[in-house]
């Protein structure tokens, strides 16, 4: 049960570390790919209910799954599918969930991003994000309990999230008891179509740290390399037993909140400014710089993730959907409790 | 010896904390403190690190106590006052009652909800909450009205795979006494005939089934037996005991503090007129506080909730009918 103390590791210098970087860069580009197949899906009309892409996202994602282990835990926002395949979640789980089969983890009850294994360490989101920040408090608080250490909880949300007062019961309940929680903000300029502007009043979002005392860290949410050192530095020291740590990244989310939504709303002044970078485009522009990567090796690495995508693809479009008749239609754990159904009128 | 109502919650809790180690209680005060009504008195010390403090958060405290279910704990959770629990309202009915039909994985935490009015507490330490949970799938509710249940139905609630909210009323918590603890209960899920009768049945749970029996004692004086029928809890609802004893009686009151508008009172008449319209000699009735804000002052407490003049008063129309 108990696990050893790592040893504190930083990614200072990251032209020394090639293959985390591949490691994430290949994690970020199949969920673009993922998500621009579940796009077209949905524009097919294959899904149903919403499609919420990560583009523009990908680079922070990815760098928390990499930096993740097994027995870690890790609370996703909408926007995380590259961190959630980088750390341990199967493409099929996504697949099959976004397409209702019932071979997924969750069966048609829930759908598109609200899913999970959450006794593999990988939270099932509720709509109200941040209420999921203390159950990965939860998590850590039990694992202390059990005298495991050596492991980490991150929780994400975007920018909107932190105007919650669950955010903030969670980020002091984890000060409280200096829980290694690792909380990533993307401040992704808009939540839904509120600018930020209207959403927070403080200079940057990381000074909410100091009112919590817990060390908080800026990040370039477009640079792959500065996401994989800040990220990682702040996971190695909540793993070495320093408490919580904030980690704020700021960058522009490039796509509508879903896909039904055009986001005709954003500031063009914001998407040709900095925040604006495609973070995918600008890791491949540094992958051949550092000769990491030449083209031939780039369209390589796309071919298989398109390669993956399309083959879960066509097995989940073979699996069977929701049946209402072979449903258990219960809720509770305990079967001898179950109640309810009955007091409906039987046709 | 006897014991009262709120030292059957605190010997239910140690108990739990002796029988299995992965119960632990997180709330506000409940460590040294001993909790504010002191349901928690001396657990911290007699199991240390197990009976924690919470930061006044309880949204967070809720999901706390999710997250440590998810690893297999059973986390006890109590919030100072029910009314209090409007803050973790969300994590409540949409993140714990949720959980296991979403993902398989079971989230057996007790959220204890000291609860009901007492005089001269006002609007926001007075509520009764169990309408409220008892209308979202996955929760189970449970309404103790003796010391007995108080106790057996606390241990249950711990080993039950889901989340359990645990009413316990905080008017009972000194007065109500028993010679002691038991040592067999009825399971969660069945009702319990509190008084037999055959004029009247009265449908109540938890403080109002005291009421109900003062009631009752009044009406036998006049030579009405009336039956009594202790909920005990009010998710599961037991319609079979509730049905059985309509079947007897042809008559029907129902009693709760909480507010009228739906709730227990309405579930139990919209069941039994469903489904035992024809057991019905007079039309079903129901008794509940007034529908405003609990009062502060006596005077006005008093007159707000059902008390068993009012309960005799709205049994005797059921029965002139």
């Amino acid at each position: 049960m108990v696990q050893s103390l790592v040893e504190p590791q930083s990614v200072a210098d990251i032209s020394s570390a090639p293959a985390l970087y591949v490691k994430a860069y290949r994690a970020m580009l199949l969920a673009r790919v993922l998500d621009d197949k579940f796009a077209s899906l949905w524009r097919a009309g294959k899904i149903h209910g919403g499609v919420f892409l990560g583009r523009g996202q990908e680079a922070l994602s990815a760098a928390i799954g990499v930096a993740l282990r097994e027995g870690d835990v890790f609370a996703p926002l909408i926007r995380d599918l590259a961190g959630r395949l980088a750390f341990n979640e199967p493409i099929l789980d996504g697949v099959r969930t976004y397409l209702g089969s019932t071979l997924g983890p969750m069966r048609g009850r829930d759908g598109n991003v609200h899913r999970g294994r959450p006794g593999e360490g990988q939270l099932a989101m509720i709509s109200h994000l941040g209420a999921m920040i203390s159950v990965v408090n939860g998590v850590l608080f039990a694992r202390r309990m059990k005298h495991i250490t050596g492991m980490v909880g991150v929780a994400t949300c975007g920018d909107g999230a932190t105007s919650t007062g669950s955010f903030h019961e969670a980020l002091n309940q984890a000060a409280v008891e200096k829980l290694p929680l690792v909380m990533v903000v993307a401040d992704n300029q808009y939540a839904y179509s509120t600018p930020t502007a209207q959403q927070f009043a403080c200079r940057s979002l990381v000074d909410r740290a100091v009112g919590y005392g817990i060390p908080g860290y800026e990040v370039d949410g477009t640079d792959l390399a500065a996401c994989l050192r800040v990220v990682g530095d702040a996971i190695v020291r909540a793993r070495a037993g320093q408490g919580p740590q904030l980690v704020v990244a700021h960058l522009l989310r490039l796509c509508g909140h879903g896909e039904h939504d055009d986001a005709y709303y954003i500031d063009p002044q914001l998407k040709s400014s900095a925040l604006g970078v495609d973070c995918l485009k600008r890791a491949e522009d540094f992958l051949r710089q550092q000769s990491w990567a030449d083209a031939g090796t780039l369209a390589q690495w796309r071919s298989e993730a398109v390669h993956q995508v399309e083959d879960a693809v066509a097995t989940v479009q073979r699996e069977p959907p929701p049946d209402p008749f072979t449903e258990t239609w219960s809720v509770l754990a305990t079967a001898r409790l179950a109640e309810g159904n009955e007091v409906n009128a039987r046709s | 010896m006897s014991i009262t109502y709120l030292e059957a919650i605190r010997a239910a809790q140690a108990r739990a904390l002796a029988d299995d180690p992965r119960v632990f209680i997180y709330g506000q005060d409940v460590g040294a403190f001993g909790g504010a009504f002191k349901a928690t008195k001396g657990l911290a010390k007699e199991f240390p690190g197990r009976v924690l403090d919470a930061p006044i958060s309880e949204d967070a405290m809720a999901g706390l106590a999710i997250g440590a279910a998810i690893e297999g704990l059973r986390p006890i959770i109590e919030m100072q006052f029910a009314d209090f629990s409007t803050v973790a309202f969300n994590q409540i009915v949409n993140q714990a009652a949720t959980l296991f039909w979403r993902t398989n994985v079971p989230c057996p935490i007790t959220v204890r909800l000291p609860c009901g009015a007492t005089s001269g507490s006002g609007p926001f330490h007075s509520q009764t909450m169990e309408a409220i949970y008892a209308h979202y799938p996955g929760i189970v509710v449970l309404t103790p009205a003796t010391v007995e249940d108080a106790y057996s139905m606390l241990l249950e609630a711990v080993v039950i795979d889901d989340p359990v909210i645990f009413c316990e009323h905080k008017l009972l918590y000194y007065h109500l006494k028993a010679e002691a603890l038991p040592t067999e209960a009825l399971p969660v899920g069945k009702a319990r005939i509190a008084r037999e009768g055959r004029d009247l049945t009265v449908v109540t749970y938890s403080a109002m089934v005291h009421e109900s029996l003062a009631a009752a004692e009044v009406l036998h004086s006049d030579g009405w037996e009336i039956e009594v029928v202790d909920l005990r809890s009010v998710k599961p609802l037991d319609t079979d005991t509730v049905m059985g004893s309509v079947a007897r009686t042809g008559r029907l009151l129902c009693v709760g503090e909480a507010w009228p508008w739906g709730g227990v009172t309405s579930e139990v008449i919209a069941r039994v007129t469903c489904e035992g319209y024809d057991l019905l000699d007079a039309p079903p009735q129901r008794l509940n506080a007034k529908d405003t804000p609990v009062p502060y002052h006596p005077n006005l407490w008093a007159a707000h909730r059902p008390t068993a003049r009012s309960i005799v008063d709205a049994a005797r129309k059921v029965l002139q009918y």
